[in-house]
């Protein structure tokens, strides 16, 4: 039923675009119809998907780099206090610079490879993770952080010990659901970097592609490397999504209220 | 994780790894209370508490009252007033050596049944003796489901997983915070008869609001009322626990703690 809706409206877009261009009578490099689109996919599958390819993998080194340095963060963040008071409040400044802005920068010192838009896509991907992150780690229940420290009186024990087990067991599993609101923010903008970081530099990727495409006024493959690039963010972030409830069968959702 | 300022700085225990259990020892309990003041508003003043070794001490009281403070503050969820002194029957301090229940069950809705009793252990990074949650599980009568997640079980199972796991240390003093006041009647009294056993020899604190839970389970019931609060005179009703509530014994006890409990609300605010 779901997968019938989704084929209506697909289609039913698709009817409207064609609609356009025929009764507007459009010429084709201003907005091809989707039967054009369609050919020039097909005619250029293997230019396309080489490209594809590259684009797919900043994104995913993006996406694995940004999540490990941010959960990193908000782990070092939460759990020793000096660094809270001293780099949290720059990392929230930090945010206030566009990150495109500084594409052409990353370029300039890493060359027109892969490297900068991995960086890119780093730095988009680290503030939600991070953010994410520590607000679960921050949000853990007095009631159980009260009956852990109970738990946890003993004599024999080191601080760090402690706080070890404590973030092991307890807060990091309680932050968790954070964590993948975090990583789903995260997949859904990772392709921007990647993007981005193209435009302002490269030899290859889709968005090589498109502003080469758009400079020769071939805007069929413009419409088939942005419709190629849309079917993969969907497809990223399902497959993100679907792991995540996988991974977390016990996530309060909305039906069970924590306890006080 | 927080500074133990509950004792002067006698002894800082020279610690040869001794075990938390201490199974057969009966330790008497007393809390001396100087003013816990919160907020600028005084809500306890003055107050002695005494908890006889390997007994149930309940307070009861209508909610809003203080009770649970006087309970976090022996569990050390509240720094210790000053002016203020816990001491155990055998002039050893009290820390590492409490169990806490609370009203809610608290467990950890990622982990299993039996992970869920062995946490304290895995917290304070020994293996855990699984033997002996087993056991447990079995005594809370739920040795089916150690593998199944808290959000599977009904209330009172939950609860029961809390209770197999306040009994997992063996500490001598257990602090329980109206254990059983979610849980419908039947699986209430299910489960303070069940508690009851589990608890012999334990020195218990059992705060409550529900008279009967407190003729029931109390060795000695204190009736808690006023604004800052103050204790009554004990209540010791006779017969073993856990006693029957048709009991015409109780009858009297009954009606003069429902008086006291009725003139305790007219106090409160």
């Amino acid at each position: 039923m779901k997968l019938f809706r989704i084929l209506i409206t697909i289609g039913g877009l698709l009817l409207f675009w064609g609609a356009v261009t025929k009764i507007a009578e459009l010429p084709k490099f201003i907005l091809p119809s989707p039967l054009i689109v369609l050919m020039a996919l097909i005619e250029n599958a293997g230019l396309i998907a080489e490209n594809a390819l590259t684009t797919a993998v900043e994104i995913i080194l993006g996406l694995v780099f940004g999540i490990t340095f941010g959960m990193m963060s908000a782990l070092a963040i939460s759990a020793y206090h000096p660094v809270r008071q001293w780099v949290f409040p720059v990392l929230i400044a930090s945010q206030a610079i566009p990150v495109f802005a500084v594409a052409p920068l990353l370029v300039l010192w890493l060359g027109y490879g892969i490297a900068p838009k991995v960086v890119m896509g780093t730095l988009i991907i680290y503030f939600p993770v991070t953010v994410g992150f520590l607000d679960g780690l921050n949000r853990t229940e007095t009631a159980w952080l009260n009956l852990a420290g109970l738990l946890q009186q003993s004599h024999q024990r080191s601080r760090f010990a402690n706080i070890y087990t404590l973030y092991r067991y307890i807060k990091i599993p309680f932050a968790l659901p954070s964590l993948a609101s975090g990583i789903r923010v995260a997949a859904a903008i990772a392709p921007i970097g990647a993007i981005v970081g193209e435009w302002v530099g490269s030899s290859s990727g889709l968005g090589f592609l498109m502003l080469h495409a758009n400079a020769r006024v071939q805007t069929d493959l413009m419409f088939a490397s942005l419709l190629v690039l849309s079917l993969m963010a969907i497809t990223l972030y399902y497959l993100v999504d679907h792991a995540l409830r996988y991974i977390l069968p016990w996530q309060p959702d909305k039906d069970t209220p924590a306890p006080s | 994780m927080e500074p133990d300022n509950r004792f002067p700085p006698s002894s800082p225990e020279p610690s040869t790894g001794e075990p938390r259990n201490q199974a057969g020892t009966r330790i008497g309990l007393q809390l001396r209370l100087n003013q816990l003041i919160f907020d600028r508003e005084l809500i306890v003043g003055d107050l002695d508490l005494s908890l006889v070794g390997g007994e149930i001490t309940c307070l009861l009281g209508p909610s809003g009252v203080g009770k649970s403070s006087i309970l976090k503050i022996l569990a050390g969820f509240i720094p210790l007033p000053p002016e203020s002194w816990i001491e155990c029957s055998d002039g050893r301090p009290v820390t590492g050596r409490i169990s806490y229940m609370d009203q809610h069950d608290l467990l950890l809705p990622w982990a299993t049944v039996l992970e869920n009793i062995v946490i304290g252990g895995r917290l304070r990074g020994e293996s855990p003796d699984l033997a002996r949650a087993r056991e447990l599980l079995h005594r809370v009568g739920l040795e089916n489901w150690e593998g199944a997640r808290p959000a599977t079980l009904s209330g009172g199972m939950r609860q029961r997983v809390a209770l197999a796991r306040t009994l997992m240390d063996d500490s001598p003093i257990v602090l329980m915070d109206e254990p059983f006041s979610a849980l419908d009647a039947i699986t209430r009294f299910r489960l303070q008869g069940l508690a009851a056993d589990l608890l012999k020899d334990k020195t218990v604190l059992l705060i409550t609001h529900d008279p009967m839970e407190a003729l029931r389970l109390g060795h000695t019931i204190h009736v808690l009322s006023g604004h800052p609060v103050t204790l009554s005179l004990p209540y010791s009703p006779d017969g073993p626990i856990p006693r029957d509530p048709a009991d015409d014994a109780l009858r009297h006890y009954y009606s003069e703690i429902m008086a006291s409990l009725a003139l305790a609300t007219a106090d409160t605010p």
